[in-house]
């Protein structure tokens, strides 16, 4: 039988190395992993690469894990915002990397690898200090950047919903990375508040099929969210 | 002598200008800080449908107090509504919209413009930490780039220039400039000024632009 539920976000993180590479999905706050991201913090795994559209706000989250220096470079498109102080103090003193990629072209990088498509060429940014050594090639004549897919050992994302092969469903703009970083690492792991009985999402409103989930966790009971009629036993 | 300072428009008659030029219909993603502006003055009689990059199609107005949802944001991470028909998608869709072509308008804040229509607004290239966002994807995929900007800097120094001197957006990427004193248009004679703002002389705009300025309002009989 198919069941990727874990009893615990520690369980669930529990072999991730040091110096594993590590998509966290979210845009700002809205989808970020934060049960997960705590219980790698408490697991200590350091060295590690993160691929996040930004670099943490306020001190929890991923702000958190840089602050705890487990983060020895970023990949994001946007790591300023008015709260993200974690990141900008270890960055001005030089104690973490940064690669800046343009949003979309972080996005179609994660997509690319995990349709196993190792590069693709993008007008984006072609004349751009962000292209400084990339090879260019002019397509219907246009000067086009080479950009190579990214993709990692371990995705952090969460889901609004999902059942026990983990089909998920999100909610509003929480979506956002989430189910292209489902795609592109080699294990994904999510967090939800609701898992229901298989069967009972609508297989047409699914957003990420179970095939690019490897494990799961409930990390909050969202009452209100619930219907004990689709619920699966032990779980809600 | 000392130069006349010209009263030209403010915020939000320069927003009402662009709203003025989107066509009933149009999918238009506007930037962070200024350009939001533009989403208040579009008349009720055009259906414009907002973008906003962080995956909502049909995005609406900011909700009254105490009804703001933290997972329904906009690019600037601030609460946003959905409209009638609206659609939630992924980044990977988002950017397909953006970077494919499929949306019709965007607008955009600058530090510079080049005659040539290359934009400079991601970075002073002195920033402590760089950040780009969307801001490449929108200039090289979207197919009408409007940028909107005070004409000059709040210490007046011109912000439509013959060559940027800060870092690139994108080479060659601007269709129009709006800003409190004109509407201009790249051309590929350089900057060409379609419209003056009520009050506004060409000397004015001339006086403030630090590249030429070409006279396109009697090309369209204005």
């Amino acid at each position: 039988m198919t069941d990727k539920r874990f009893a615990d976000p520690a369980a669930a993180v529990r072999d991730i190395a040091d110096g594993a590479s590590v998509m966290i999905g979210g845009f700002g706050e809205a989808g970020s992993p934060v049960e997960l991201i705590d219980a790698l913090i408490e697991q200590g795994a350091g060295d590690l690469t993160v691929i996040s559209n930004n670099a943490g706000s306020g001190t929890v989250g991923l702000a958190a894990l840089i602050k705890a220096g487990r983060v020895s470079k970023m990949i994001c498109s946007y790591p300023r915002s008015a709260d993200s102080e974690v990141f900008a103090e270890m960055y001005r003193a030089g104690r973490i990397g940064l690669e800046l990629v343009p949003q979309g072209t972080l996005a179609e990088r994660i997509r690319a690898a995990g349709a196993g498509i190792p590069a693709f060429y993008t007008p984006t940014a072609a004349g751009t200090n962000l292209a400084q050594g990339k090879p260019h090639r002019r397509f219907d004549d246009r000067e086009c950047v080479l950009e190579h897919a990214l993709g990692a050992d371990v995705a952090l994302i969460k889901a609004a919903a999902a059942d026990r092969h983990g089909n998920l469903l999100y909610n509003k703009t929480a979506r956002n990375f989430s189910p292209l970083m489902a795609t592109a690492a080699k294990t994904t792991i999510v967090q939800t508040s609701v898992v229901v009985r298989l069967g009972s999402l609508d297989p047409e409103t699914i957003v990420t099929p179970g095939i690019f989930v490897d494990r799961m966790v409930l990390t909050d009971r969202a009452p209100q969210q619930l219907d004990p009629a689709r619920s699966e036993a032990g779980w809600l | 002598m000392t130069p006349r300072t010209p009263q030209g428009l403010d915020r939000r008659e320069i927003a009402h200008r662009i709203a003025r030029d989107i066509p009933d219909g149009a999918y238009v993603n506007l930037g962070i800080g200024m350009p939001e502006t533009v989403a208040e003055c579009i008349p009720e009689d055009k259906e414009v449908i907002l973008h906003t990059e962080n995956g909502l199609l049909g995005m609406g107005p900011p909700p009254p107090p105490g009804e703001e949802d933290p997972e329904l944001i906009n690019a600037g991470k601030e609460p946003v509504t959905t409209v009638p028909g609206a659609s939630f998608f992924h980044h990977a869709d988002s950017f397909a919209m953006i970077r494919g072509g499929h949306l019709d308008i965007c607008v955009l804040g600058a530090l510079e413009v080049a005659a040539n229509g290359d934009l400079a607004n991601w970075s002073t290239g002195a920033d402590a930490v760089p950040a780009v966002g969307g801001a490449m994807d929108l200039v090289s995929g979207v197919k009408a780039v409007y940028v909107m900007t005070r004409h000059c800097t709040r210490t007046g120094d011109p912000k439509l220039v013959a060559a940027c001197r800060y870092p690139l957006t994108g080479r060659g990427v601007v269709n129009r400039v709006y800003t409190d004193l004109a509407v201009i248009d790249i051309t590929p004679q350089g900057f060409a000024v379609r419209e003056l703002a009520p009050g506004i002389t060409l000397g004015d705009v001339t006086d403030r632009t630090a590249a030429p300025l070409h006279d396109a309002r009697s090309i369209r009989g204005e």
